[in-house]
């Protein structure tokens, strides 16, 4: 085995297993005739895989800032390409993310999605697989690989099953995203170039050349920027959030945006360290404006996803902003982030896409004044509401709050401009709540949740309320990771 | 052994020859796909012979068989997967006609001396001529198309040979082994430029290469599917074995080459994709995706290396998989031979979901999108031109893929999301979804485990 990489102690492929359990159920299904027999593989596949995932993440050992659970296999020796995978700190709890909203997906798509319930449920599989896979691999390829892959079933959830305008949005998320990826292709083959292997760890620290640095930095950037999405790259992400199923929508903001970051904070921060010293005030100003921006836009919204949608932008604006201020804080709130916009944004995205169901309306004021006919939902839109403008209690202040420490350290000006767009966030996160709960005063004939929405909302409110009180397990596993990765940093800009 | 694909290519199209004189008894389409598959194996089983023959002016070697194979794996799909009778005029001559343009490209693969390389290029151009006009659906434009590519392929060999003559001029020889051990001598003077790119204008021809790329939309949309089909596909095999045959002879990697090499492949995937974006018949849309594709092909040929012609050779054998399965899905869906526009495809998700799964992995393998062939083929053009240093147009093919993606897309898109007045379902007969789910697989299987071809291929330079 490599320096950086430590065996597996399991006697199987622990990684390989969960990445590809979701595809197994995938094949799986592609034999299956009947649609609640689909519904329900589907759904047994992803608990498998989370249970696999949680398996993984009570075996994991925060003390170190190696790659875990290696696996390491020849795959194009032509190339010097193999087959590597390994989690530390920053991957595991995305892996755990991923493993758990994907069977959510499954299941608030139990009734909604009424034709083609095999691909739908097909697309969603690999998509998990995908989304899995990117954040194991620690090989150049493989992970493009993973990475594009997931382009096409997400473009097929999109355009398929999407609403009214889902041609315009497919297209555009699709070749917007492309159009990030070669550039992040063609940065790759550099790379490879330099060092003769496509391994990403080994890739990392290396001391190339200044320009060289600098251009691998924006081919990355572009790619990541797109994905995050950071401010002039954004327009992708309300057009795709609006058309896409929920469970599009879901899957969207809780992992593929966390890719972007993910991407910042494992390929530019330790491949290109002086491009990214050297580009952090452009990426933090961007992400202050994405903070305001996002905001401001937010409150004219009328369409409930579309204002969840700008809101991911800001939320993400918080994501680049902690990683840009190379604080320990900074890296620790921005990891945070990414774990509670994921939650947050993705309990948001079902609860839209429940009082969806009920109403065919994404209309605030079709959906308004529910709070006397469905105190359940209103109970919980409540929850994920101040959740995601982080009032404290909430998981989004932990992060937010460390954030702002990072930020305030590095710039006050910065800080204080995320102060604000934090408390424009309360601003239109409350006007929805309000709206949502006390609106209107018509009576109207609307069921409150079912069994099945509680029990899909259910580990999510915890999830809210537990980082939001005790984040400590959470903080600890990436804890060694992100400080040896600040040290490494620290080294470097001294 | 060692001329056993050829004679047997010779036999297949005599066979035909003699059956389309004599009253027609069997059935045509039986006969041609047992006899086909045959020559595959034949083919298959001497992949290792060696030798030189006709005083050296014929070469069998690993490299020619591997594209003998190839040749012949894409004649027999070709063959199995035309079935329509009232598509193509003259049956049993049509299929002579691919006969012998098969045998003449396979000749053309082993073929290192000028004459004979002329020799097979026109025997198989011939018969392709007489093929384009057989075509029942539509009048007129067949015959335009005929008489296009008949005078378009003559003027091009008209300056191979002009350019040919030049080359005997300078080097005394017409084997290739002496022309381009001499190569750095004339490339020094313009006139040795200039001689071997005319030389080399009858293979940007076959492989609808900018700036002899004008044919292609026209001949693909006025010919027959089938027809179409095999022009698009086979004749490029051949062409990219004898341009990454003369790569190899060449010792070093000539400057002033590279330099022409890189300007075409520039210019013929910008043309290439930005017209594409804008066609409503497939098959024309699928003319201009070949001459982007001609495009990326060149990047590999750049570095002058084993590496890079491996990368080639495994482009094409991707290409004409993704190809094939794109044209099979047009030939399935015009039952009548006619020609299918963008908007023949909506809906086609609901009407027959294997025939858009396959559209849509081939467009995907076509716009290089992971985990697909095309993809891998890509990648590794990307990495050898990269490799010797021509950055710039890695790049323009790197923009030129997001360009191709709209395009690509927009079939997928429409064969999806799009919802048609027609929805009679489209059946598949049971040896049709086999050959879809061969496409299928064979595209991934290229993508995700390229390893042991790719290996192969390198020994074959």
């Amino acid at each position: 085995m490599s320096p950086y990489l430590t065996m597996n102690p399991f006697g199987f492929p622990i990684l390989s297993t969960v990445i590809f359990l979701p595809l197994a159920g995938a094949f799986f299904i592609l034999l299956l005739k009947d649609d609640s027999k689909i519904k329900i593989t589907a759904f047994v596949a992803g608990l498998l895989t989370l249970l696999v995932s949680l398996i993984l993440f009570f075996n994991f050992n925060a003390a170190t800032p190696l790659f875990q659970f290696g696996e390491r296999l020849s795959w194009i020796p032509a190339y010097n390409i193999n087959y590597v995978l390994g989690v530390d700190g920053i991957s595991i709890m995305l892996i755990v993310l991923t493993a758990l909203i994907s069977p959510l997906c499954v299941l608030c798509s139990w009734k909604a999605i009424e034709k083609r319930v095999k691909e739908f449920m097909i697309c969603i599989l690999l998509m998990e697989t995908a989304m899995i896979g990117v954040f194991c691999a620690l090989d150049f390829i493989l992970f493009y690989v993973f990475w594009e892959a997931m382009l096409i079933p997400m473009y097929l959830l999109i355009a398929v099953w999407g609403g009214p305008n889902k041609d315009y949005a497919s297209l555009k998320f699709f070749i917007y995203t492309l159009f990030g990826s070669v550039f992040l292709l063609v940065a790759i083959i550099a790379l490879y170039l330099a060092n003769g292997t496509f391994s990403i760890p080994e890739a990392m620290f290396k001391g190339y050349g200044f320009t060289f640095q600098i251009w691998v930095f924006l081919a990355f950037a572009i790619a990541f920027a797109i994905k995050v999405p950071m401010f002039p790259f954004h327009t992708w992400l309300p057009a795709a959030h609006t058309e896409a199923p929920t469970a599009g929508s879901v899957l969207l903001a809780s992992i593929l945006l966390k890719m972007g970051t993910y991407g910042f904070l494992r390929f530019c921060l330790p491949i290109v360290p002086q491009a990214s010293f050297y580009f952090a005030p452009f990426v933090m100003v961007l992400s202050v404006v994405a903070i305001i921006y996002g905001g401001f836009v937010c409150l004219s919204q009328t369409d409930m996803k579309k204002l969840i949608a700008y809101s991911s932008v800001a939320h993400m604006g918080f994501v680049t902003l902690g990683i840009f201020t190379f604080t320990v804080y900074g890296f620790m709130g921005a990891m945070l982030q990414m774990l509670n916009h994921g939650v947050t944004t993705g309990a948001l995205f079902l609860m839209v896409g429940i009082i969806y169901e009920r109403t065919h309306s994404r209309q605030i004021y079709d959906n308004a004044g529910l709070g006397k006919f469905m105190p359940a939902y209103v109970g919980f839109f409540g929850l994920f509401a101040v959740s995601s403008f982080a009032f404290p209690g909430t998981n989004s202040f932990v992060g937010e709050l460390y954030v702002l420490i990072g930020a305030f350290i590095k710039s006050r000006t910065a800080g204080f401009f995320a102060a604000v767009g934090a408390v424009v966030a309360a601003a239109y996160m409350l006007k929805l709540l309000k709206q949502i709960a006390w609106g209107r005063e018509d009576k109207r004939d609307l069921k409150d949740l079912d069994v099945r929405e509680f029990v899909y909302l259910t580990p999510l409110a915890i999830f809210v309320i537990w980082v939001g009180l005790f984040p400590a397990p959470f903080v600890r596993v990436m804890e060694t990771t992100l400080v040896h990765l600040f040290m490494q940093l620290n080294k470097l800009s001294q | 052994m060692t001329l056993l694909p050829e004679l047997y290519m010779l036999l297949f199209s005599v066979f035909f020859l003699f059956l389309s004189v004599g009253k027609k008894k069997i059935s045509l389409f039986t006969a041609a796909r047992v006899l086909a598959l045959v020559g595959f194996f034949v083919a298959l089983t001497c992949a290792g012979a060696r030798g030189t023959l006709f005083a050296g002016a014929y070469q069998v070697d690993f490299f020619s068989q591997v594209f003998k194979v190839l040749l012949s794996a894409g004649f027999t799909l070709v063959v199995f997967m035309f079935e329509k009778e009232n598509e193509v005029e003259n049956l049993p001559e049509f299929f002579m006609f691919l006969g012998f343009s098969t045998l003449g490209l396979m000749i053309l693969v082993s073929s290192v001396e000028l004459i004979s390389i002329v020799v097979s290029l026109e025997i198989s151009s011939f018969s392709l001529y007489a093929v384009v006009p057989l075509r029942k659906a539509q009048t007129r434009t067949q015959i335009e198309a005929a008489m296009k590519y008949l005078f378009f392929g003559a003027i091009s060999t008209g300056i191979m040979l002009y350019g040919m003559g030049y080359l005997y001029g300078m080097a005394h020889s017409t084997y290739l082994a002496d022309i381009m051990a001499r190569l750095p001598q004339f490339l020094a003077q313009p006139l040795g430029v200039l001689a071997i790119i005319l030389t080399l204008t009858a293979f940007f021809f076959k492989l609808s290469l900018f700036p002899l790329h004008f044919w292609a939309p026209d001949i693909y949309e006025g010919a027959s599917d089938a027809t179409t089909t095999f022009i698009a596909t086979i004749p490029k095999i051949a062409a990219t074995a004898l341009l990454i045959r003369m790569a190899m002879l060449a010792s070093a990697s000539p400057a002033q080459l590279a330099t022409v090499i890189i300007v075409l492949a520039a210019f013929s995937m910008t043309l290439g994709n930005l017209v594409g974006l804008v066609q409503k018949d497939v098959k024309r849309l699928l003319a201009y995706s070949g001459i982007a594709h001609a495009g990326y092909l060149m990047m590999g040929l750049l570095s002058f290396n084993r590496e890079g012609n491996a990368a080639v050779v495994y482009y094409i054998t991707v290409y004409l998989f993704m190809n094939l399965a794109l044209f099979y899905v047009v030939m399935l869906l015009s039952r009548r031979g006619e020609n299918v526009t963008i908007n023949d495809l909506s809906g086609l998700a609901r009407r027959s979901p294997l025939l858009a799964f396959t559209l849509a992995v081939a467009a995907f393998s076509l716009a290089g999108i992971p985990p697909t062939g095309g993809f891998t083929g890509k990648f590794f053009l990307f990495v050898t031109a990269f490799k010797a240093g021509y950055l710039a147009i890695v790049i323009i093919a790197a923009v030129n893929t997001v360009i191709s993606i709209f395009y690509y897309l927009n079939l997928v898109r429409v064969s999806y999301s799009r919802e048609s007045e027609e929805l009679r379902p489209l059946a598949l007969a049971f040896h049709e979804k086999v050959l879809c789910w061969i496409f299928n697989i064979v595209i991934i299987y290229l993508g995700l485990m390229p390893f042991g071809l790719i290996d192969l291929f390198r020994n074959a330079m």
